[in-house]
């Protein structure tokens, strides 16, 4: 019934589309106010959801402090590190997307977000290198932690790596939606649609792909540097 | 809905057309009246339609599981099930009636429907999202109904672990379920916030929404805010049964307290989750039957949010005898209590309300005194609860059975009943059989009280909850219940008899049958696709304002 902001997709090459304004809206802006008002309400469910896994890491870091310091020296910094500057710049271009969309530039929007996806891969290939170093020497969740290293041999080291999995895990599922999401951003920006007056997809999709990089940021100290 | 009515601003000084266009705009129940036209719709009408479709059929599956637990204690040992089977029926009962009844019935009927009407909107804000809440709820129950129907599971609704992960039920798929479902309350919660913001109709300023709305705003920050965290603890679950990783397992150096606090976290602001919106329906009926504007407008409004608010701060009292610290438990029992301050607030302004009104004792006013009963007395029982030491001997009794179900139950089924026979002739357009309605209600509420006051004896004499057998001195109250039990079954045997009567047979109901001066009946009942004909209604007054002379008619309604 109401059609949303998405532009017809025929109509002349670099004209930008009039955005549409859906029938249940009063105007454009209260559309728009709409759009980042429910972004911001979503993207504060997200922050809840990983709250949720801080308080486990909290609680049981309180109940094996020797477990979790011992296990959190096996993690590779370096490779951490350069995974966080990776989704800084990441999350950089991601906003660069919506200067240019906001001027128009549709094709600057394209490549910020190509950039910005290619980063995305990069982290998670890094991930893949981490995660299968784990693997192949036993640092694993729980039941499955075999790692004959002897100052592994702590009580909540399985715990820690438990939480290590789950936590990365599911960032690294918010990784590959975000880049989902910036692709389909991406295909519009491609079609020539945002102008100063219709950037909303951009904005929101780059918020999106900023809390990704913000959970990432408190992932990165809690579970390589502490 | 064509592009060109891409403005529903009024003008200045528009007052609606009685009778203008109506030849020309059909209703939303026959504008389109195929099967993909309901099923795909995107008008908020249709899909509170569809949800009070599926939560009646939740509901009478939730009652079926419950005469099962109860005709099973109708005697001391076995009577009709084995022990298995009755862990099964209970656990189903209290998952099915939370997840897939009381957190969605209000706010996905109610709330779809007349929200967007209330703030003079055509829609929710998102209404492809609104349809799509829909579906994650169905789907969620899809894959819950499921995992019951191939093992079930015996955990109760709580899923404690370590019980939870080691149980060889089908624990699994209802969880994921559950989890779907929480995605379908956020969808609605976060609708309705953004709606809420950005649609009000020119003239609707935020202290002349509907006091319903306001109970839905509330209800929206708890879905919002507190669900997150279930869906986490319930993946951590899944992810404990499918894999052992041990994290809520003592044996493997996990806290089972600390599921708790997450599970809580959740479960307990769940409560207000289903009880605001019924705060909701209750302010807009006690203000329609006793003709008079509500009592206190601004302490109702806000005591929404006060009741939202502190209920994040009293899930510690579920952890009474969980080890906790006695200045924990002190902390826990305070906040607790000012939950029983804001709910106190809300009566002594219902009932400032109908004092000296001209009250109408039509069906809902009668589920209305039955909500007040439910609320003070099951309120009273939760302050009694919240006190630490008094806790202690009734923790997992009957006494606690009967005071959520009190609370929560009762008071939300009044609501819920409420609000069906309030808004049925908005919703259908058809009128339902007085005499019929007062009986049903009558009987609903004695069957209520039969069923839980017996439980209320029984826990304080020590009966433990979720106990398959009992000794024989517990039996005259149980059947006292069960005979209860019984009474409520054939209350809402004989409300869903004569609304389905009324659905086909019923007479045509006039626009505003109450005379009702809330904002969702300045429209036509049952009301046209865009909601409004013609130009929409001018809000210059508060939602309840009876009071003035001057302006005692009810404004012509459309």
């Amino acid at each position: 019934m109401q059609s949303s902001s998405a532009a017809p997709a025929h109509h002349a090459p670099g004209v930008p589309p009039v955005p549409t304004v859906a029938a249940h809206f009063a105007s454009l802006d209260v559309q728009q106010h709409a759009a980042r008002l429910g972004m911001w309400l979503f993207l504060a469910t997200e922050i809840l959801l990983f709250a949720g896994l801080f308080v486990c890491y909290a609680n049981y870091r309180f109940m094996f402090p020797d477990g979790f310091a011992a296990a959190s020296r096996h993690l590779d910094l370096t490779l951490g590190t350069i995974n966080t500057l990776v989704l800084i710049t990441s999350s950089f271009t991601a906003a660069m997307a919506v200067h240019y969309a906001k001027e128009a530039k549709n094709r600057q929007v394209v490549v910020m977000f190509i950039l910005t996806i290619l980063m995305a891969l990069g982290f998670l290939v890094i991930k893949y290198f981490e995660y299968s170093h784990k693997i192949h020497v036993g640092q694993l969740p729980g039941p499955y932690f075999t790692d004959p290293e002897p100052s592994l041999q702590v009580a909540g080291v399985p715990m820690y790596f438990t939480i290590y999995f789950l936590s990365t895990g599911l960032h690294g599922f918010h990784v590959i939606i975000g880049m989902i999401v910036l692709a389909w951003v991406g295909f519009k920006a491609n079609r020539n649609e945002f102008s100063a007056r219709n950037y909303t997809a951009v904005e929101l999709g780059s918020m999106y792909w900023h809390l990704v990089d913000l959970v990432w940021i408190f992932l990165f100290p809690m579970l390589y540097l502490i | 809905m064509s592009p060109s009515s891409s403005s529903i601003a009024a003008e200045p000084g528009a007052v609606p057309a009685p009778g203008e266009h109506h030849e020309h705009h059909p209703s939303y129940l026959v504008d389109g009246t195929t099967v993909k036209s309901w099923l795909l719709t995107l008008d908020h009408k249709r899909i509170g339609v569809m949800y009070l479709i599926w939560v009646l059929l939740f509901f009478l599956v939730g009652g079926i599981y419950a005469l099962v637990v109860r005709f099973e204690l109708l005697t001391p040992g076995p009577t009709i099930v084995d022990a298995m089977t009755y862990n099964r029926a209970f656990t189903m009962h209290g998952v099915v009636m939370i997840f897939l009844f009381m957190i969605p019935a209000i706010p996905g009927a109610f709330g779809n429907f007349m929200l967007p009407l209330m703030l003079g909107a055509k829609d929710v804000a998102f209404p492809r999202l609104n349809l799509l809440s829909l579906y994650l709820l169905l789907g969620g129950a899809a894959i819950a109904i499921w995992g019951m129907l191939n093992g079930g599971m015996d955990t109760g609704w709580t899923f404690y672990t370590p019980y939870s992960t080691h149980t060889t039920t089908t624990v699994a798929p209802i969880l994921f379920g559950a989890f779907i479902i929480g995605f379908s309350s956020i969808a609605t919660g976060l609708n309705f916030i953004v709606t809420t913001h950005t649609m009000r109709a020119p003239g609707i300023t935020w202290f002349r929404m509907p006091l319903f709305v306001w109970a839905m705003y509330a209800t929206a920050c708890i879905q919002v805010l507190a669900t997150p965290v279930l869906g986490l603890v319930l993946l951590l679950v899944v992810g404990e049964q499918l894999f052992q990783f041990g994290i809520f397992d003592p044996a493997r150096g996990g806290d089972p307290v600390l599921f708790q606090h997450l599970f809580w976290f959740y479960s307990h602001p769940a409560v207000y989750i289903m009880v605001l919106p019924s705060f909701g329906v209750m302010s807009e009926i006690v203000a329609t039957f006793s003709r008079k504007n509500i009592f206190g407008y601004r302490a109702v409004a806000f005591s929404s949010l006060g009741i939202a608010f502190v209920g994040f701060f009293a899930w510690g009292h579920h952890m009474f005898v969980s080890g906790q610290s006695t200045f924990n438990a002190g902390v826990f029992a305070v906040l607790t209590m000012l939950v029983g301050v804001f709910t106190a607030i809300k009566v002594f302004n219902w009932v400032g309300t109908v004092y000296k009104g001209a009250v109408d004792f039509k069906t809902p006013f009668a589920y209305f005194c039955g909500f007040l009963y439910f609320t003070v007395f099951g309120g009273m029982t939760g302050v009694a609860f919240a006190t630490a030491s008094l806790d202690v001997p009734w923790h997992d009794t009957y006494f606690v059975v009967a005071h959520f179900h009190f609370i929560m139950v009762g008071a939300t089924i009044m609501a819920f009943m409420a609000a069906l026979h309030y808004w049925f002739p908005k919703m259908f357009g058809k009128t339902y059989h007085e005499g019929w309605g007062l009986v049903s209600a009558a009987l609903i509420i004695l069957g209520f009280n039969a069923t839980f006051i017996p439980q209320f004896l029984l826990g304080n004499a020590g009966m433990p909850r979720r106990y398959y057998e009992y000794p024989e001195r517990f039996q005259t109250l149980n059947v006292a219940s069960t005979m209860g039990a019984t009474l409520l079954a054939m209350g809402f045997l004989i409300t869903a008899i004569y609304l389905t009567y009324s659905l086909v047979y019923g007479e045509k109901s006039s626009a505003n049958p109450w005379n009702s001066r809330g904002y969702e009946w300045l429209t036509e009942s049952p009301p046209p696709t865009h909601n409004f004909v013609g130009p929409q209604p001018v809000y210059k007054d508060e939602p309840h304002f009876y009071v003035d002379p001057e302006k005692a008619e009810v404004p012509d309604a459309v």
